[in-house]
């Protein structure tokens, strides 16, 4: 039995709706055709089957982003390392998508977990670095996320370059390193499956093994964990690395499923919004699913909008920035709050 | 091996150093303010990033530099201000709201630019202006030293000021024994009728006046244009540089030159034909590499437990 | 002619609804050393920190020189003249002395502060008082006595009139105790008011004029300190306690199960909290720890648990040396522990009820499957549900966060989960701190429950009648040493374990051995 704190979800409807305005008020600020923009902000992914569909594509790394950052929040720790770590994990999945013979099925898998262990590498540096030097992992995550993203660019630049693209991008992937779609035209490929089972399975793993009952105790109450004889200092490295594998298997599955090639020259952003779709979450993965459609359902907005009005995606950006400093204002919409606790302590008498 | 001693000990070198060090040195000076006054400031990047753009886009409109830097340190100080606003009053998270002003920063000037410029990479299309450029009086002419030393941009000067500015701030006025007093022992300072809340909030804003210089220097000197994401982690590299550092404006020069230096070398290397991308990434690593040791020796002071709460103000 | 300082029917009641002050009154005369002195919990800080402004009375009226004031901050009260000497030094490490003295009210030219100024200032307060201080030197580089001494020039530099020591003594040297005497009997006659805190008898009579004492938030007694002797004031203050009969052992203690030789432990700061005990527990009996809070059971305890390193000595649970073992180590040696922190240690307050219960055992194969790792969620949920039941847990459901429960019901939960452990030794401190009384009841009948059926107990508490109701033998720390042990507790009352406890005696060495 979970309870559902109205209090909370107050908080964070009210902070997207102020957002909403802000973006609202820049649009009409900035744009020459208002209307029309805010008309695609607000129903944009809604107007043509394909738009939905792009919408979902965009949702699913965001899922992946999410939950690896959740798992390291739900420890009391901090990542912010996940771009880095997507980065790795697709340069890693373009290695073994050209490298490794092409045979069906068994190619993908190769292809995720090559992915997978990128991503581990990355995460598991701020991990030990935190657990053994105390090193905080803010930072580390940071610098991680630059030398991941110049590593994938050499990588990219002198193994895997197509030199015919005339863009730094790698070779194409052969076809049995794409993912299965599930819908022909428009094409909706199957990541987001893998994108829901990985919820499931990240669920199970936090509230049903003793690894994320340890994640979860010394998220809770590090002295406490303490006490009751878990390794705090190896679940602060299993927690980075574990979700270094997360972000690092986003990478495959965007690579395999959208783009089929490496493709990108600065850094795609993804990290942060796991941040902010674990923040809006409270870093539960069953929420996770929901926040993370609304930033894809804002992410997707936002470009449509750009391609066909002149206001630049890029005010999403600035509505999501908003809606985080909202939910993470303790004191923001504090008056109802403690209307509300007064109210329980008369309850409970 | 010549051809690296050759290029790295010559004047144009020594005088590289000093002119990379100088947006990393004023934002590890903004970072010593708020480390002493026992908060930090995460958003020192997002800050630099704000000021560089308004920086750029008031001097193309106005065609004044003054006007320009005036705008950037502005829009840095009221990012500051909010999150001074944000952490102090409504009681956010200060690591979680940092983090966000750095997303909003980064988000903003890429729209604002798009509108402004058309452009959402570089800002080419404006015609931005550079803060000039001192020549010093007799220092120039010393050999080899007057090259080194003069001839920098007049923000680089003011970087060198403000280690004095800061360092008499700090440690010769009743303002600096508040501050640290409020950064060390909080309740002392509030037993004795200092208000914390306002000390750490100059403190935030002082960090926020720095850290705008910083991104000034970057996109109305070092280049004359701003792109997106231009500071590249160097807010973040000064919060190292002053965490390794320690407690003197001084000392906190010395540790932005370690990083200034391990970034000149990255135009170096490539003499050596190492990958452009695999030099780009040599500050991080001195920078991680930095960290690790600096929080080794925190350790074996006698730090046994892991800090659950990353947010405090110690890395 | 009205005392200096003079409150009146002062009563402090907390949101929790536990009445610390009831109905106290406390007068001081000016050029008087007023000692208050009490058990810990008798309301004597709580009455200090309203009289200095840091709480807010429930109740009552302060009047400082016959001028009726409201403290509403410290503030007020050091307009009012009034100086605090905290048992935590309001000091900055790093400052020099001259600069902490100075703080909040710096010297200045323009924009400068003005050191040398500082300094001179410093010079000349020290003079006038006679309390001589190096103005130069960095205040953590100084002895804890010089750093008393510069707070309470930092105190007369604000011209206080009343200084309020709290527990001046337990941090100081005997010879730096000597030296505040003097001081402050030289302040005394100078005319300032001095109130003493403490609970240390013989320094209360050798130095106060007039005595309060307090029980239980109660005022038992004020009196001329010459009139009463040290064997008057104990019994005053631990009271002619109504102590439940001990409960007689029907076993007889078996093999040793927890052994400490020669544990030495240090404080976090370094100073050595824990000074070469040597101690055992056999099962069937329940040794209790009798002292004051402060004189090393916090440090004893982590030692014993694996949550601290000791320095020196050893520690053997079952036969198993664990000086050096983790807490799952130990444990899994047999131990289990109900902590005193419950909220830092004992639970994690925004987890279920449920989840707080495993926290030792989630990992055994009878929650656990080796294979994937994954926790048998059905045996959770009966385990849980089934000790919410029989240790009476309020709350719906076993799901419920323990956040949600009150100090009582946590404490519960604690228990539970600390009783059903797989050990036969407990360490128990302070097991029924805070929490009502049918509670408290059921915690003691169930640690005389698990004493008979054999298991090793080792009991701390601040509660004199709950350790001789207990206990089978009692070992009385002081300053982190053993100031006596006795095996028949019958024998005793509270007033002779006062004097122990209090530091007013101590026994020989032979008699502390029988211990180990």
């Amino acid at each position: 039995m979970y309870r559902v704190n109205l209090f909370q979800l107050l908080q964070i409807v009210s902070a997207i709706l102020i957002a909403l305005i802000i973006g609202l008020i820049i649009i009409f600020v900035v744009s020459e055709e208002p209307f029309r923009a805010a008309y695609y902000l607000l129903f944009g992914p809604l107007t043509r089957i394909h738009r939905s569909i792009e919408w979902i594509h965009m949702t699913i790394p965001i899922i992946f982003t999410g939950l690896a950052v959740s798992l390291v929040f739900q420890a009391k720790q901090f990542n912010i390392g996940a771009e880095g770590q997507f980065l790795v994990g697709a340069a890693g999945a373009t290695f073994v998508a050209l490298h490794f013979p092409p045979i069906g099925g068994l190619h993908i898998l190769i292809i995720a977990l090559a992915a997978m262990a990128g991503g581990t590498l990355w995460g598991a540096v701020p991990g030990l670095l935190k657990a053994r030097f105390a090193a905080n992992e803010l930072v580390s995550s940071l610098m991680m996320n630059f030398i991941g993203f110049f590593l994938a660019l050499y990588l990219v630049n002198h193994y895997f370059r197509d030199v015919q693209a005339g863009f730094m991008v790698s070779y194409r992937f052969p076809l049995t390193a794409w993912l299965p779609d599930l819908t022909i035209r428009p094409r909706l490929h199957s990541g987001i499956i893998l994108a829901v089972i990985a919820v499931g399975l990240i669920w199970y793993f936090l509230y049903r093994t003793k690894w994320g009952y340890e994640i979860r105790m010394v998220g809770m109450n590090l002295k406490f964990a303490e006490f009751g004889g878990i390794n705090v200092q190896r679940v602060v490295f299993y927690v980075q690395a574990l979700s270094g594998g997360v972000a690092g298997l986003a990478g495959a599955v965007e690579l395999m499923g959208v783009h089929h090639r490496f493709l990108w020259t600065s850094m795609p952003g993804l990290g942060f919004d796991g941040i902010i779709v674990a923040i809006l979450a409270r870093n539960h993965p069953l929420g996770l699913l929901f926040a993370a459609l609304f930033i894809g359902y804002l992410r997707t907005a936002a470009r449509l909008m750009e391609r066909r009005t002149d206001v630049a995606a890029e005010v999403t950006i600035i509505m999501q920035a908003v809606v985080i400093l909202l939910v993470t204002a303790e004191a923001f919409l504090q008056h109802w709050q403690r209307r509300r606790k007064e109210r329980e302590a008369l309850l409970d008498g | 091996m010549a051809d690296i001693l050759q290029a790295v000990l010559n004047v144009g070198f020594a005088f590289a150093i000093i002119r990379i060090t100088t947006p990393i040195a004023f934002a590890a000076l903004g970072a010593i303010i708020t480390d002493l006054a026992g908060t930090i400031n995460i958003a020192l990047e997002g800050i630099m990033l704000q000021a560089a753009f308004w920086g750029v886009f008031v001097s193309a409109i106005t065609q004044n530099v003054w006007l320009g830097l005036a705008a950037g340190v502005l829009s840095g100080l009221s990012l500051a201000a909010i999150l001074g606003y944000l952490n102090l009053h409504l009681k956010a998270d200060l690591i979680i709201a940092g983090i966000a002003l750095n997303i909003l920063a980064a988000g903003s000037t890429v729209f604002f630019l798009y509108v402004l410029a058309g452009d959402r990479g570089v800002s080419v299309s404006l015609r931005s202006l550079v803060l000039p450029s001192i020549v010093l009086p007799v220092i120039a002419e010393i050999p080899a030293i007057g090259a080194i030393i003069s001839g920098h941009h007049i923000l680089t000067y003011v970087a060198i000021l403000a280690v004095f500015v800061l360092h008499y701030l700090l440690y010769k006025t009743p303002f600096g024994l508040r501050l640290r007093a409020v950064g060390e022992h909080p309740v002392a300072a509030q037993s004795v009728g200092i208000s914390t809340v306002k000390i750490k909030f100059i403190a935030l804003l002082l960090s926020g006046l720095l850290a705008s210089l910083g991104g000034l220097f970057i996109s109305m000197g070092y280049v004359s244009w701003f792109s997106r994401d231009m500071i590249a982690g160097r807010g973040f590299i000064g919060l190292i540089a002053a965490a390794v550092a320690g407690r003197s404006a001084w000392r906190t020069l010395g540790g932005a030159l370690i990083f200034g230096t391990a970034e000149a070398l990255t135009f170096v290397l490539p003499i050596w034909g190492i990958a452009s991308e695999l030099t780009n990434m040599f500050p991080y690593v001195i920078t991680l590499i930095a960290l690790t040791i600096w929080g080794r020796k925190r350790i074996r002071s006698g730090k046994r437990q892991i800090d659950n709460t990353s947010g405090d103000r110690k890395f | 002619m009205d005392p200096y300082i003079l409150m009146r029917n002062i009563t402090k009641v907390y949101p929790n609804g536990i009445a610390a002050i009831k109905g106290v009154d406390f007068s001081v005369e000016k050029g008087e050393i007023h000692g208050l002195i009490g058990e810990n919990g008798a309301g004597k800080t709580t009455l200090m920190k309203i009289l200095f402004g840091m709480e807010r009375p429930t109740a009552g009226t302060i009047s400082v020189a016959g001028q009726t004031v409201k403290m509403t901050s410290p503030h007020t009260a050091i307009k009012m003249k009034l100086g605090m000497v905290q048992q935590h030094f309001m000091l900055v490490p790093t400052f020099t002395v001259a600069e902490n003295l100075v703080l909040g009210m710096e010297p200045k030219q323009g924009i400068t502060f003005l050191l040398q100024r500082a300094i001179e200032l410093t010079e000349d307060l020290s003079r006038q008082y006679g309390l001589p201080v190096p103005p130069r030197a960095i205040t953590s580089d100084l002895s804890v006595g010089l750093q008393q001494r510069v707070e309470i020039l930092k105190i007369l530099l604000r011209k206080a009139e009343c200084l309020i020591f709290d527990e001046p003594t337990s941090v100081l040297t005997p010879l730096e105790t000597k030296e505040l005497f003097c001081a402050m009997q030289r302040l005394a006659t100078e005319g300032k008011v001095i109130i003493f805190i403490t609970h240390k008898l013989r320094e209360v009579k050798e130095i106060a004029d007039r005595i309060t004492i307090l029980r239980n938030g109660k005022r038992v007694a004020v009196c001329k300190a010459a009139d009463v002797s040290e064997q008057d004031i104990t019994r005053m203050m631990v009271g002619e306690a109504k102590i439940p009969a001990p409960v007689k052992r029907t076993t007889v203690s078996g093999p040793s199960v927890l052994s400490v030789r020669g544990l030495t432990c240090q404080r976090k700061d370094g100073h050595i909290a824990v000074c070469n005990l040597s101690f055992d527990v056999a099962a069937g009996e329940i040794l209790a720890i009798a002292g004051i809070m402060g004189n090393g059971q916090t440090e004893l305890v982590e030692a014993l648990t694996g949550l601290y390193p000791c320095l020196t000595g050893t520690i053997t649970v079952n036969g198993e040396d664990v000086s050096t073992a983790s807490p799952r180590r130990i444990r899994l040696c047999g131990l289990s522990h109900i902590p005193a922190d419950r909220m830092g240690r004992g639970i994690a307050a925004p987890g279920s009820i449920t989840d707080n219960l495993i926290i030792d055992r989630y990992f055994k194969a009878e929650f656990s499957r080796h294979s994937i790792f994954g926790l048998r969620k059905k045996q959770i949920r009966q385990h849980g549900e089934i000790l919410r039941q029989r240790f009476n847990i309020k709350a719906p459901t076993a799901m419920m966060p323990v956040q949600l429960l009150s100090g009582g019901n946590m404490q519960r939960v604690v228990i539970a989960r600390e009783f059903t452990a797989a050990a036969n030794l407990m360490i128990a401190d302070q097991p029924t701190q805070g929490i009502d009384i049918a509670s408290t009841l059921d915690v003691r009948q169930r640690l005389l429950d698990d004493r008979n059926a054999g298991k090793a107990i080792l009991l701390i508490s601040a509660d004199l009648s709950e350790i001789l109701q207990l206990a089978d033998r009692i070992v009385v720390l002081y300053n982190g040493e053993i100031t006596a042990h006795f095996s028949t507790p019958a024998e005793i009352t509270t007033e002779e374990l006062g004097y122990y406890m209090l530091g007013a005696a101590q026994q020989a060495g032979p008699e502390i051995e029988q211990a180990a």
